[in-house]
């Protein structure tokens, strides 16, 4: 189901394939080393410490903080369409961090380093597959209002 | 074990080379590197190539080359690490000679990038990224340096025309350097009008794609010797990794990578920051020769862009950086520009290079990233 991760997703296979699921309900899960405790988001199946395979998952409030941004024009292959679009590197409250586009929350003017942001998962509205992503919102908005497309 | 010595050098036209395949481009620096060092093709005992594969049409690149060089049945192999893969063959070279197996060894770098569109390539080179949790955003290679030049911007002050500093030196000088892509100088106000690409750049912070080649004839202390040119030594080799997620550096303020690479070679070569008397640096990107000024300690931490605004890095500066032009100005051929930046530092040690030549380059120096700083090598190279 991680074929489900992205506009255009490059890894349909992966060890922590059940995170776009989660992402599909709602919910923004990073893991935790079952072993060690030890702590990943992005999600790891493999921990980096102490060398476990063996994690479950545990969800982030995607409560975050801006570290930095850019308005991309010229697109790659895939994302002529949707040009111009804004990315953001986000620290996540918990730990870790996390690249996404910008919502409709937030005006390329408001955009600053280091403002709180909420991470929303989100869902391709207007493509017929399964298409989960997650975007970069004003502080409260939850995931059943995020509208969709960056 | 060995010093490893650079006998000769050779360097084709960066550019759009509809003319040639890869590996025509592979045999004219070949040649001209041959010629340069007065070798014997006879006594090469290997090859190295620098490439990476993904722009070609043709598969396993180096047989192709191999072949045409007229090298079978000598060994040779490709090394492949994003923007660095000239370098990593320089590095292996050196390790196949200081091991022993090899002599005299002939390093290319090598790539044709105009068989694909600009948005092929953006799309390949923004899968350098991380593709599980980052492509998937359509980022794409100056979208990643751009992240870290906003972040630069905001916690050092660093400025819109600092950036863009670098730009017109690295024009001014590749004007003056007929095997680079641009042979025409810029100004500042022309640079701040061209075409966003992805905030803060403009086109003109960002190195254009090219086709070229570049090749050092790598040999042991003993065959190098006996060399008919001034012999320039490989005595700091430096070579470093950062992860491949940008999520998961410390800041976005400069590559680790490239601090721990370039404290590597210091240490080897027994030199300091301050006894570098010309450099080559990676300035795939405006901020990446910021970045590069202070990862390499030429200045501190933050003070990057005050050191291109004072001309610290034109000649009669402290240190002049990519008096070849730079990747800006040269084209960046990927696999070859490693090998470009050597070829130019050994061209500066010799004192052949002309009218950008840096009076008294005892000890030289290149900084050749891979990626978004995965990979950095560094090289202090000194003349007798």
């Amino acid at each position: 189901m991680f074929k489900w991760f992205g506009k255009v997703n490059f890894v349909p296979y992966t060890k922590v394939s059940d995170f776009a699921g989660y992402l599909k309900d709602g919910h923004l899960m990073g893991s935790r080393c079952k072993v060690c405790g030890s702590e990943s988001f992005p999600p790891r199946a493999d921990c980096s410490q102490c060398l476990s395979g063996n994690f479950e998952y545990t969800e982030y409030s995607g409560r975050a903080k801006l570290v930095s941004y850019t308005q991309i024009h010229a697109a790659p292959t895939g994302f002529e369409d949707v040009a111009p679009y804004t990315i953001g590197v986000v620290d996540l409250e918990e730990n870790g961090r996390l690249l996404a586009w910008f919502g409709d929350t937030i005006s390329d003017t408001e955009i600053r380093i280091g403002m709180e942001l909420q991470v929303v998962p989100r869902i391709f509205e207007e493509l017929q597959e399964i298409r989960v992503y997650y975007s970069l919102e004003k502080p409260g908005t939850t995931w059943s209002v995020a509208e969709s497309g960056p | 074990m060995t010093r490893v010595g650079i006998i000769g050098i050779g360097h084709g036209q960066f550019g759009r080379r509809s003319d040639a395949t890869v590996q025509e481009l592979a045999f004219e620096a070949y040649r001209e590197a041959l010629q340069d060092g007065l070798v014997d093709p006879k006594d090469i005992d290997g090859s190295v190539i620098g490439s990476v594969p993904e722009y070609h049409k043709q598969r396993s690149l180096p047989g192709v080359v191999q072949e045409y060089l007229n090298l079978n049945p000598r060994p040779t192999w490709l090394t492949e690490v994003a923007c660095a893969s000239g370098s990593a063959a320089i590095r292996t070279g050196w390790m196949a000679i200081r091991s022993g197996a090899h002599r005299l060894m002939a390093v290319i770098g090598c790539q044709k990038m105009t068989e694909l569109t600009t948005p092929e390539i953006l799309a390949l080179m923004g899968r350098v990224g991380e593709v599980q949790w980052e492509s998937i955003f359509g980022t794409t290679f100056p979208a990643y340096y751009a992240l870290f030049a906003k972040s630069h911007m905001h916690e050092y002050g660093t400025t819109r025309e600092q950036l863009l500093q670098v730009a017109v030196k690295n024009h001014y000088y590749g004007s003056k350097n007929p095997n680079a892509l641009f042979q025409k100088e810029i100004t500042l106000e022309k640079a701040l009008a061209s075409e966003p690409v992805s905030d803060p750049f403009q086109v003109y912070d960002c190195c254009a794609n090219a086709d070229g080649a570049a090749c050092v004839i790598l040999a042991s202390e003993d065959v190098a010797k006996k060399s008919s040119k001034p012999v320039v030594w490989l005595d700091g080799m430096g070579c470093a990794t950062s992860s491949m997620s940008v999520l998961r550096r410390p800041d976005l303020l400069g590559l680790p990578s490239a601090v721990k690479a370039s404290q590597d070679a210091y240490e080897m070569a027994g030199v300091r920051a301050e006894d570098i008397k010309v450099a080559e640096v990676h300035d795939c990107f405006t901020i990446a020769e910021i970045m590069a000024y202070e990862d390499l300690g030429f200045c501190r931490k933050g003070k990057g862009g005050q050191f291109i605004e004072d001309k610290q890095s034109y000649i009669g500066g402290l240190i002049p950086v990519n008096v070849d032009g730079g990747l800006k100005s040269k084209g960046h051929p990927i696999g070859a520009t490693g090998v470009s930046m050597t070829v130019e530092i050994v061209k500066q040690l010799r004192e052949e290079a002309g009218e950008r030549q840096v009076a008294n380059a005892g000890i030289g120096l290149t900084h050749n990233v891979g990626g978004i700083g995965q990979y950095c090598f560094v090289q202090v190279l000194k003349r007798d």
